[in-house]
């Protein structure tokens, strides 16, 4: 489904600043896996998020998605297989423009747009039916700017968008850690529904081992820039947080001194 | 003010209707600081003179400068998007290069236009030339205006307006931000030009220093228009940069007429300097304005400032 292959990415390259974020990770996913991403700061897992949307584009290496290389393509290129949510609920949504607005541009992902209505009769009724699923009220707002909505609200749009047009991968860079827990909660429950329902390929980075181990099937740990770590099935099934913990000192040979790892 | 002075204001102010719109588009919609502006207006009037002397049908005169400055957009855009020049900068280069473009164009500083056919010939009798104009481009303002209206609905249009409100979020849904941008900079200058064509057809002329000061006018009809008729519609938007652009000039007249301020029309410049300066501050004292009774109300309405 996916290959990522040998991929290299070297910010700053040739300055003191120089920071090799990306030292050969190597991952295959397949088709309808959920995976978890975890790392601390700087081991590369929004690196590589950027990589697979190709907001950034790798040094070395090679992304392949159904087979096709996608490596040399850019973001917008690669929109029709890849769907995002993003950290900062800001980022994923146009404030200035309506929701349906919002919901029109998420139709369209990845085709070409023409001259037509953006926002059809038809359209509108199937926004208003899918908004209705959120239980959010939503439904009766559709021409309401996107900018009134809360950061929760605008994260669980951003997932109905991304589940409008079926895409190969979902792509999801913390996407609950702006929010507070009982948000974070009910995004989390609805990307596992929409997940579930739309059979996505999916790929959640995550700053907890907590809903690393929670969330999905599959658990995959980035450290300077490579997989360290990859578990799933009943070996994951097994685990709790010290396991993941413990698993990690051993690959790594070395005592585990980051807190924000520890955090969750 | 007179009848012909006021219908001499309306005219030039619909004209700039056209302009604003363009720099609405520009600046508001693409978030794109665009100066071409000072060099497209000029490049429409200029490819029209020429072609209408050369005895080219006026309307195909005023269908080439929009393609000249639809050209001019795009090098601006280009100049930023494939080149990485800084928009303003961008923008300031395309327009001195286009002051010697339009000089060359035209083969002179000047190309005057007495006695030649132009959009408005058909429609003028022998003397009611004076209310004729503006009613003739009352009407292709407002067909420009309904067209940026459906354009800006249609999916093409949200792209566009996703572009410049959120141009990581556009491209994650598969918008080509980079060609859009430039797509929208010729839209915008082929409107100014479009302007700029028009503009030397009820003035008898083209002249090369005629574009100076077109965008700071633009821009103060969009700001007067945002001012005035504050909405989220497209279609009140738009309404309102065309009233802007209008309101504006009828203040430039009044400004010079009243004989009492002492004003002549080598002020214009500096008229339209303070117009704009006043027109950009007053946003912020009327929210100013709006905040101080918001906080007498009491601690709990003052707690988030």
């Amino acid at each position: 489904m996916m290959q990522l292959q040998g991929l290299y990415k070297t910010f700053n390259p040739g300055t003191p600043i120089e920071n090799p974020a990306l030292r050969g990770v190597n991952l295959d996913v397949g088709a309808g896996e959920f995976v978890t991403v975890i790392g601390s700061n700087g081991s590369g897992k929004s690196t590589t998020l950027n990589a697979i949307s190709g907001d950034l584009l790798v040094d070395s290496g090679q992304i392949l998605i159904d087979g096709k290389d996608v490596t040399r393509l850019n973001a917008w290129q690669r929109a029709g297989m890849v769907a995002r949510v993003f950290q900062d609920p800001m980022a994923g949504t146009c404030e200035a423009l309506s929701i349906e607005e919002n919901l029109a541009l998420a139709w369209q992902r990845g085709q070409r747009r023409g001259l037509g209505r953006a926002v059809r009769a038809d359209l509108r009724a199937l926004f208003r039916e899918r908004l209705k699923d959120l239980n959010l009220g939503l439904e009766h707002r559709l021409s309401d700017r996107m900018g009134l909505l809360s950061g929760g609200q605008r994260q669980a749009v951003s997932l109905l968008m991304a589940a409008l047009q079926p895409s190969r991968i979902l792509l999801l860079d913390e996407h609950t850690a702006a929010l507070d827990p009982r948000t974070a909660d009910f995004v989390l429950q609805l990307t596992a529904r929409i997940v579930a329902e739309s059979k996505l390929t999916t790929m959640m980075v995550t700053h907890s081992m907590r809903q690393a181990l929670d969330v999905g099937e599959r658990t995959v740990m980035l450290h300077q820039g490579q997989v360290v770590l990859d578990v799933s099935g009943e070996e994951r099934a097994r685990m709790d947080v010290p396991d993941l913990l413990h698993m990690f000192e051993q690959v790594r040979g070395e005592k585990l001194a980051d807190d924000a790892l520890l955090l969750g | 003010m007179s009848m012909l002075s006021f219908m001499g204001a309306l005219e030039i102010g619909l004209i700039f209707a056209l302009v604003a719109l363009g720099v609405w588009i520009s600046f508001r919609v693409l978030d794109f600081p665009d100066l071409t502006a000072d060099g497209s207006f000029p490049l429409g009037g200029a490819v029209a003179a020429v072609l209408i002397v050369m005895g080219y049908n006026p309307w195909l005169a005023c269908v080439a400068a929009m393609v000249a400055g639809a050209a001019a957009g795009l090098l601006t855009g280009w100049l930023n998007v494939r080149l990485g020049i800084l928009q303003l900068l961008a923008s300031i280069l395309t327009m001195i290069a286009l002051y010697s473009i339009n000089l060359r164009i035209m083969g002179a500083p000047n190309v005057p236009l007495l006695g030649e056919a132009t959009v408005f010939s058909p429609f003028l009798g022998d003397n009611d030339s004076y209310w004729m104009q503006p009613l003739v481009l009352l009407v292709i303002i407002l067909l420009v205006k309904l067209v940026l209206d459906w354009f800006f609905a249609s999916q093409m249009g949200l792209a566009l307006r996703a572009t410049g409100a959120n141009p990581r979020m556009a491209r994650s849904q598969g918008i080509p931000t980079g060609r859009v941008v430039m797509g929208g900079m010729a839209l915008s200058n082929a409107l100014i030009a479009l302007g700029g064509a028009l503009y030397v057809q009820t003035q008898g002329g083209a002249d090369v220093s005629m574009g100076l000061g077109t965008i700071v006018i633009g821009l103060a009809a969009v700001i007067i228009g945002e001012t005035l008729m504050p909405s989220r519609s497209l279609f009140v938007i738009t309404l309102a940069t065309v009233v802007g652009a209008v309101l504006y000039r009828l203040f430039i007249a009044l400004a010079l007429e009243a004989d009492f301020i002492g004003l002549k029309a080598q002020d214009l410049n500096l008229i339209t300097a303070v117009l704009v300066a006043i027109a950009l501050v007053l946003p912020r004292f009327k929210a100013r304005w709006r905040k101080k009774p918001a906080k007498a109300a009491g601690p709990v309405a003052g707690g988030r400032s």
